[in-house]
């Protein structure tokens, strides 16, 4: 292969592109870190941990506990990838292996719709419909499960839409040959596509979780925001973002600052199960050929 | 060899590349003629009000550009500080760490408290509302409703709707013992709406709207007074709050002359279509 | 073909009643918007300036500041996204050191909260950078915001190439340069529309990261250092603060969805278009 003049400018010049795109990440953990800092200049950080309970504006008993809130959106997220991951990857079975082409083509549009409506929709929509229906089994309505499904909602068309893609690009041949061999339609989903395409359909729930996890307007308005670990999927929970979208605009200083050390130990956990993730499947994760 | 000859051949990208290079250039010619701005930033319960009047200012006098931005009372009082703003919008007082800025009074609000329609509790008064608030009183039926488990609603920490919630009711945030913690107005009222054992508070003016349009919320009397912009005008509605401007030092001759406009009575139509009431004058 | 198993046909109509369920679901969110917004929907609500806090009037100027945000929004992410992940496919080994710091960057940079972004755009657009509330703040905020799904989405498209693309053009003698420009980038383009559809998809429908960086002003915007709200900012405000701002809402999100519509066929279309051109260069 050879390497000219203008190769090596083109590589550098791209070099700097990823250079930049992983820099962004550095510089908003940096500028997180620069909010956080008064908090944690004034040791702060073991009242993040220490602290039972989140009432910063408290003039009698200030506590700053942010525990629950991790845990609260570690719940929600999980819960959510719980019901939207299966769910998302059966439909794209069924576009895939058992729906007429027609049908399947206008479901697709019909998700990559459902993948840009504006979170304040999906939220009034769970406010005004999803919360009362659950208020009527258990009140107040707010809940775990309400986040998590609105939540569910709003990221399944990304891992279904993924799966798709993830299903279509296992070759022909393969199936062919499993099919020659009259092995069931079941069994050759499960055996055969299923193992070949797990790479597109795994990078597909990674960038759901990671909606997931960051999700701030359609949470906030169903979840309840109480800062607390839930007992029931009927509690109230109050996820990291929730708190940030709450509060911001009327924090004061430390509260402020309070804030930012409370989003930037959430990009931290995340950070840390990401890597977690990476180190466990060792090759990491692409998503899947022809993702149209 | 520059990225333009890379894309050659391939007319998406270059289409691409070009419009986005006239956008670039676009943003490159800064504003003309307009030389005087007037910045205001904070409370997005200000904010809508403060812009109309910014646009029927304008119409008057062009030379000048006033800047509307929302993101919280405390955002409008750093800014104010900070000098990024000219006028900070609060929505509440002052407290006493903020007194280095003088506040101009543009309107007044009532927060009242709101039920489902379909409860039948008549009115409450300040020690129920305590009770409901601390979690003493649970049933409805304790204050005269029907037989079923309360569900409050209380706004979060550091909103200035809360903050007069708790001077009116003299409790500290941690008191509170909430079920469900909302943001904006009408986040409360679609609360409630939807939960027939729920009680919030919110600004009179947007329930009633909301209440005669047809949403089913209730809006309660408090302490025997009924919660109407009248009663808040009087001075005899218990909780209200001011919405005012906020400002460190002297203001520009442009921004003293759109804050004489704001307190005129120039307004007073606005105010109302916003549902608030205007200071006495 | 295969026997009906009782497998299968379970498998069938579970999957079956998933995908419905999700139209439902639609379906309801989009009733629920029709009904209260379509009425509202009209040729001056297109084009008219807003009255009234929104209430009344038209979202003209709100189009225009839309338009523009995601103009600033696609010239950064686009040329980034797209060199950044060429980079990860062609220029490093898959699986060293850099590109794994590169990827984990970015897998992590796709999970940081969208409030998150505005604070950041508000500090470093708009004060460090000096360039106030204005469109171009936004863009550029939004811009940090969908590079992920651009530079994964290409990453993918770069891939999934036939694998016997790379030795066979270099078997013919071109440089990478040649290769990459003459052979990749066409054959991937298609993917890479994707990509970017899906970047448009998710900056239209942001909220968070708008109101603190292109901020709130309804005028039509002279420039891109103007400020001015975009269409999910307009709906969230009269959502969230405007009472009985819901009509003009579901209408606003009426014609977010429209265009969202408009422009995922648009890039579908010329996905199709472009690779049936280039079918020659595919197996």
């Amino acid at each position: 292969m050879s390497r000219s003049h203008a190769d090596r400018v083109v590589e550098a010049g791209l070099g700097l592109t990823a250079l930049l795109s992983g820099g962004t990440l550095l510089l908003i953990v940096w500028f997180l870190f620069e909010g956080a800092k008064p908090a944690l200049d004034f040791g702060m950080l073991g009242h993040l941990f220490g602290d039972g309970k989140w009432q910063p504006g408290s003039v009698r008993d200030p506590q700053f506990g942010v525990m629950s809130m991790l845990i609260g959106s570690l719940l929600v997220t999980g819960l959510s990838i719980l019901l939207a991951a299966p769910a998302g990857v059966l439909s794209a079975i069924f576009l895939s292996f058992y729906s007429p082409a027609r049908l399947a083509r206008g479901h697709r549009r019909l998700l990559e719709l459902l993948a840009a409506v504006p979170s304040v929709v999906f939220g009034f929509w769970g406010l005004t419909v999803l919360v009362p229906a659950i208020d009527r089994l258990h009140p107040p309505g707010q809940s775990l499960l309400a986040a998590a499904l609105v939540l569910s909602l709003m990221i399944l068309p990304t891992i279904a839409l993924t799966s798709v893609s993830a299903l279509q690009a296992v070759p022909v041949a393969q199936l062919q040959a499993a099919a020659a061999l009259g092995i069931g339609r079941p069994r050759l989903i499960w055996s055969v596509v299923l193992p070949a395409a797990w790479n597109g359909v795994g990078a597909g729930i990674l960038l759901a979780a990671a909606r997931a996890i960051g999700e701030t307007m359609a949470v906030m308005m169903v979840c309840g925001n109480i800062a607390q670990i839930p007992a029931s999927l009927f509690d109230p929970v109050r996820p990291v973002t929730a708190t940030i979208a709450l509060e911001m605009g009327y924090a004061s200083a430390a509260h402020k600052s309070l804030l930012y050390a409370a989003g930037l130990l959430l990009v931290l956990v995340t950070g840390a199960l990401i890597c977690g993730m990476a180190f466990r499947r060792q090759t990491e994760t692409s998503l899947p050929r022809s993702w149209s | 060899m520059t990225a333009g000859q890379l894309f050659k051949n391939h007319f998406p990208l270059r289409l691409c590349h070009s419009a986005l290079f006239v956008l670039l250039l676009a943003g490159c010619s800064k504003e003309g003629d307009h030389t005087k701005t007037v910045t205001l930033t904070g409370s997005s319960t200000v904010a809508p009000l403060v812009a109309d009047a910014a646009k029927r200012y304008e119409e008057t006098h062009p030379e000048v550009r006033i800047e509307v931005q929302t993101g919280g009372s405390s955002r409008g009082i750093a800014d104010a500080l900070s000098g990024l703003a000219d006028f900070g919008m609060v929505s509440r007082n002052l407290k006493p760490e903020e007194s280095a800025l003088q506040a101009h009074r543009i309107a007044i609000d009532g927060v009242c408290l709101i039920v489902h329609k379909d409860n039948s509790v008549p009115a409450l008064n300040r020690q129920q509302i305590i009770d409901i608030y601390t979690g003493k009183i649970e049933n409805w039926s304790a204050v005269g409703g029907p037989e079923a488990e309360i569900v409050v609603a209380s706004k979060a920490e550091g909103r200035a709707t809360l903050e007069v919630f708790l001077g009116y009711t003299r409790l500290d945030s941690a008191d509170i013992k909430a079920d469900v913690v909302v943001g904006e107005n009408q986040q409360a009222i679609k609360t409630v709406a939807g939960n027939p054992q729920a009680i919030g508070y919110v600004s009179i003016g947007a329930a009633a709207s909301e209440a005669a349009s047809g949403t089913p919320i209730k809006l309660l009397a408090c302490d025997g007074v009924a919660p109407t912009s009248e009663a808040v005008a009087k001075g005899l509605f218990p909780i209200t709050r001011p919405l005012q401007l906020v400002s460190k030092g002297v203001p520009s001759p442009a921004a003293q002359a759109f804050l004489a406009f704001l307190t005129s009575s120039k307004i007073t139509d606005l105010i109302e279509a916003h549902l608030y009431v205007p200071v006495a004058r | 073909m295969v026997l009906r198993r009782p497998v299968d046909c379970l498998l069938g109509w579970v999957g079956g009643l998933i995908a419905l369920a999700t139209a439902g679901a639609f379906a309801w969110i989009l009733w629920d918007l029709v009904r209260l917004g379509l009425s509202q929907v009209t040729w001056g609500f297109l084009t008219g300036e807003l009255s009234d806090g929104g209430r009344s009037g038209g979202i003209g100027p709100v189009l225009v500041s839309t338009a523009g945000i995601l103009g600033g929004c696609l010239f950064f992410a686009v040329p980034l996204g797209v060199g950044c992940a060429i980079w990860l496919s062609e220029f490093v080994r898959r699986g060293s050191p850099w590109a794994r710091a590169v990827i984990g960057g970015v897998d992590l940079l796709a999970s940081v909260p969208s409030i998150v972004f505005g604070l950041f755009g508000m500090t470093f657009f708009c004060q460090k950078l000096g360039l106030g509330f204005s469109i171009l703040s936004g863009g550029l905020t939004l811009g940090c915001m969908i590079l992920p799904t651009v530079i994964r989405t290409t990453l993918s498209a770069m891939r999934n190439l036939p694998s016997d693309l790379r030795p066979s053009s270099a078997a013919l003698g071109l440089s990478r340069l040649t290769m990459l420009r003459e052979i990749l980038l066409p054959s991937a383009f298609p993917g890479i529309l994707v990509g970017i559809t899906l970047g448009i998809g998710r900056a239209l429908s942001e909220t968070a990261a708008l109101i603190f960086t292109s901020g709130y002003a309804t005028r039509w915007p002279a420039s891109l250092a103007d400020s001015g709200r975009s269409l999910s900012v307009h709906i969230y405000d009269l959502a969230m603060n405007i009472p009985n701002g819901g009509a003009n809402a579901a209408a606003s999100a009426l014609v977010l969805l429209a265009l969202i519509l408009a422009i995922n066929l648009t890039a579908s279309g010329l996905g199709e278009r472009w690779r049936s051109r280039q079918t020659g260069l595919r197996n």
